[in-house]
């Protein structure tokens, strides 16, 4: 008999069906992982267990079973105590799943009231117990603090303690590490294991990325559009997949390298000591405020039809040397694209060379404009630089650039929310394609992507690359995708250099500890 | 202006920009905008003719085998053969028989104007509604229903210039604002703020006290005071575009900074704008009529709805000089607030694609 029972769920949203038939054992002490891309499902499965839907969805099940209770004839009451009391649950996105306002003391101790009615005193005794339990430290200034006052780590370390708190049967972690350094994903996914086995919980991890599922779950439930594709213990499914959709998912790991460049490709771009300074929050008036250097002298160059892969975690500075580069930010320093100094130029002597580096963002619902259709994305670039282009030739151009990133050219007239991420993300390309440009600045192209779809991006940008003989900048802080598509890298950490060198070179044998720390929480 | 009488049909929406189609489907589907934005255009345009409507002059005359327009044209009464070299008073018993006798006149379908003096009343004015003023007549014997008439059109105008002008001031300044942030933003805000503290109807009172109160130096001053509307709501919404991947990515295009506030910016800024439109359109309409009310308005002789509320508050015991103000203004104010939610669900893409 498993802890936690699902047969026949079906979620539906209007006339579309979000979740179809779908079936889940949870045994007791077991880590169960979820797995399938972003819309498949895997989270609504997880919310309809807490009858936390949205009021749109419509839901239906043959049974859901808690041990001996029966989840669907609980009434408003007997759900809350089930929420946060046997089962706790941990989200994706830990800043915003904690209240700003409110101390590490009050988020967790919140539970502790609602469902065991503890005194202060009792409460925050507790409190500090689930802080070593969760590996922070258990002192009176960590219940102080308010969450902007943690790192990532922490946060997502105090949303664990939250859920703990009332010694739940059943954790829910969606996606608990998806918006986390590697190194912090690593050790945050030690800490679940850890509590699973020696607080005995069932866990249901949540999570789109196999390689942390094949190091943690027990069991796995393959997940796509909705229905279960497979399931079964974790190492015979990733071993011997039964269904094309997993060998898919499998198959979807970016792999290869990049063949050796040309040795007489010259070069394209070279920076050298570029340099951003932020100014700090002045602590009295009249006092100069603290400078802090974002970007700390770093020189770097590109070669024709190269990639460089610019490495690092969250605040490494990394996207700042981006827009330093394309002179969106102010810096110091020298920059100069095909033997042209860029930096001394004013933004209107700037502009002729605009078009010959362009830049792609991470997020791919940010960098479209909403209001805008493709065609007008797409064809900006053209309006631009060459305003005397007529109508239909840039109409054909447009055409042309979805069609090499393709897309169907038909999808010129419509507005970006109608398209997924990755099709979005392909638009983002043909945008900064249309000028042909010889430089690329990627910054996190794919970070905001399914593994599947990221693979087909990364394909799209080789094929770009060996067609049109374009340089890459590559900004991620995924190794494997790094280590797939780059010739050399560069691995950042609070704006200064750590490593630099061939792709090969660094991966094998990392001279850095600090290189050898990501390696290996990416790698393991 | 093909393309927008195209659209305003309906029957060919522009193939050529799917854009404007979508969004005029979907203003389309909301029925009670749709219905208002006809019923105001219908009322509008007639009233843009006020004088075809509600005249004392007749359209035509033809006399002794002539045609002659009052309308346009100012013919001395010697032309039909009367005795003064003075326009024709048409409404002359007298003046009318000459004309009848050797022809004929087409009346417009009220005949009076708004300042049109009824002298035949049977009762002393204000006299209430009748076959010949269908609206009654104020108390010094002027026909409500052509006053109505030009008074809903000279408060559409001038709200609507307000509304145009105020409306270009408040973006151009808010998205500046917004856009360049910093010194700039800082400074624009405290201006605003110690502009906006100024007792507005006080001084619209002064300067009508020393500039003579017309149509224009009206707007002007009024314009003074209404561009603050939208600052603030366009500043905040460039505040919050501008550090949007889009516009970056623009930056790094090159587009120049007018064109990334106008095309990138700007539309995101319309949803927000277009909500406040028809309420600044009718607070336009509702301080013009203020003013006219308590006589710092317009000029004593134009017509407007204003002086009429006056003469409404004056002749409690005539309620149809009240009442049919009353109502043309609730009827002007809701109309106009159902078209501007109508246009602001259209423009949201988000919402009426999902």
């Amino acid at each position: 008999m498993s802890l936690l029972s699902i047969r026949g769920l079906t979620i539906q949203f209007g006339d579309q069906t979000a979740v179809d038939n779908m079936e889940l054992q949870l045994e007791a002490g077991r880590m169960l992982a979820l797995v399938g891309e972003s819309g498949s499902g895997k989270s609504l499965t997880a919310l309809s267990l807490l009858d936390l839907l949205p009021e749109s969805a419509h839901w239906s099940a043959d049974s859901m079973s808690l041990g001996d209770q029966d989840l669907l004839k609980l009434d408003h009451k007997q759900k809350r105590t089930l929420r946060g009391g046997r089962i706790g649950m941990i989200f994706q996105e830990p800043l915003t799943a904690l209240n700003p306002l409110h101390t590490v003391e009050k988020q967790i101790s919140e539970a502790l009231f609602i469902h065991q009615g503890m005194s202060q005193t009792r409460a925050r005794e507790r409190c500090l117990e689930l802080l070593k339990q969760v590996e922070l430290p258990a002192t009176a200034e960590m219940l102080r603090r308010y969450p902007h006052q943690l790192s990532g780590g922490q946060r997502q370390r105090v949303m664990i303690a939250m859920a703990l708190a009332n010694d739940p049967e059943i954790l829910i972690a969606d996606e608990p590490t998806t918006a986390l350094d590697v190194t912090v994903q690593e050790t945050i996914l030690t800490l679940i294991k850890r509590l699973q086995q020696e607080l005995g919980l069932s866990i249901l991890l949540i999570s789109h990325d196999l390689g942390v599922v094949s190091r943690f779950a027990d069991d796995i439930i393959v997940m796509n559009k909705g229905k279960r594709v497979e399931a079964g213990p974790t190492h015979e499914v990733l071993a011997h997949p039964q269904e094309d959709y997993t060998r898919h998912l499998l198959d979807s790991e970016p792999r290869g390298r990049m063949p050796a460049l040309a040795a007489d490709s010259p070069e394209l771009l070279l920076a050298s000591d570029i340099e951003v300074t932020f100014k700090g929050k002045r602590s009295r008036l009249f006092q100069p405020p603290p400078l802090f250097k974002a970007v700390d002298n770093i020189s770097l160059s590109l070669r024709k039809g190269e990639t460089l892969g610019i490495v690092g975690e969250s605040g490494s500075g990394k996207s700042t040397l981006a827009l330093a580069l394309l002179r969106l930010i102010g810096s110091r320093g020298s920059v100069t694209l095909d033997g042209t100094e860029l930096h001394t130029l004013s933004q209107g002597q700037l502009r002729p060379w605009r078009r010959r580096m362009q830049v792609v963002f991470q997020d791919p619902y940010g960098s479209l404009n909403p209001r805008m259709t493709v065609g007008q994305i797409i064809a900006e670039g053209l309006a631009v630089h060459e305003p005397s282009m007529p109508r239909a030739v840039r109409d054909e151009r447009v055409s042309e650039l979805l069609k090499e990133v393709d897309l169907p050219p038909q999808t010129r007239n419509r507005y970006p929310h109608e398209f997924s991420g990755g099709q979005r993300q392909r638009i983002a390309i043909a945008r900064a394609l249309i000028l042909n440009p010889d430089l690329l600045i990627l910054d996190e192209p794919t970070s905001a992507l399914d593994r599947s779809v990221q693979f087909q991006i990364l394909e799209l940008l080789k094929t770009l690359q060996q067609r049109h003989g374009l340089s890459y900048l590559f900004i991620s802080h995924d190794l494997k995708v790094i280590r797939a598509i780059c010739h050399r890298v560069m691995v950042m950490k609070d704006g200064k250099v750590v490593e630099e060198g061939d792709v090969q070179a660094i991966f094998d044998a990392p001279s850095q500890a600090y290189t050898q720390k990501l390696i290996a929480a990416a790698f393991a | 202006m093909r393309f927008l009488t195209g659209n305003l049909l309906g029957n060919n929406p522009l193939k050529s920009n799917p854009v404007w189609a979508r969004q005029w489907q979907a203003f389309r589907s909301n029925r009670r905008g749709y219905w208002s934005l006809w019923i105001f255009l219908t009322l509008f345009v007639l009233t843009l003719g006020a004088e075809l409507i509600a005249n004392e002059k007749p359209l035509l005359v033809s006399y002794d085998g002539d045609l002659y327009v009052p309308v346009l044209n100012s013919y001395p009464e010697t032309t039909f053969g009367g005795f003064f070299e003075s326009e024709a008073n048409y409404r002359d018993p007298v003046v009318a028989e000459l004309i009848n006798e050797k022809g004929w006149m087409l009346w417009p379908l009220i005949r009076f104007s708004y300042n049109t003096i009824n002298y035949d009343l049977d009762v002393p004015a204000p006299a209430p509604p009748s076959a010949e003023n269908w609206l009654g007549t104020d108390d010094q014997g002027r026909d409500i229903l052509a006053g109505l008439i030009y008074g809903f059109r000279i408060s559409v105008l001038f709200g609507l210039m307000l509304t145009i002008l105020s409306s270009i001031a408040g973006i151009v300044v808010g998205a500046v604002q917004g856009y360049y942030g910093g010194k700039l933003d800082l400074f624009g805000q405290r201006f605003i703020e110690i502009w906006s503290s100024m007792p507005q109807l006080f001084l619209i009172i002064i300067i009508s006290s020393f500039v003579l109160p017309s149509f224009w130096s009206l707007l002007i001053i009024m314009l003074l005071f209404s561009w603050m509307t939208l600052v603030d709501l366009v500043r905040a919404e460039f505040l919050r575009c501008r550090n949007m991947d889009y516009v970056r990515s623009a930056n790094a295009m090159g587009v120049k900074a007018p064109v990334i506030m106008f095309r990138h910016m700007l539309p995101n800024a319309m949803v927000a704008t277009l909500t406040f439109l028809p309420f600044i359109l009718n607070s336009a309409v509702v301080t013009l009529t203020s003013l006219d009310f308590i006589g710092f308005g317009l000029p004593p002789d134009a017509p407007s709805l204003g002086r009429l509320v006056g003469q409404g508050k004056a002749n409690l015991h005539a309620p149809w000089i009240g009442i049919s103000v009353f109502a043309t203004l609730t009827l002007m104010l809701t109309l106009l607030v159902y078209i501007g939610e109508a246009i602001r669900d259209a423009f949201d893409t988000r919402k009426f694609l999902q």
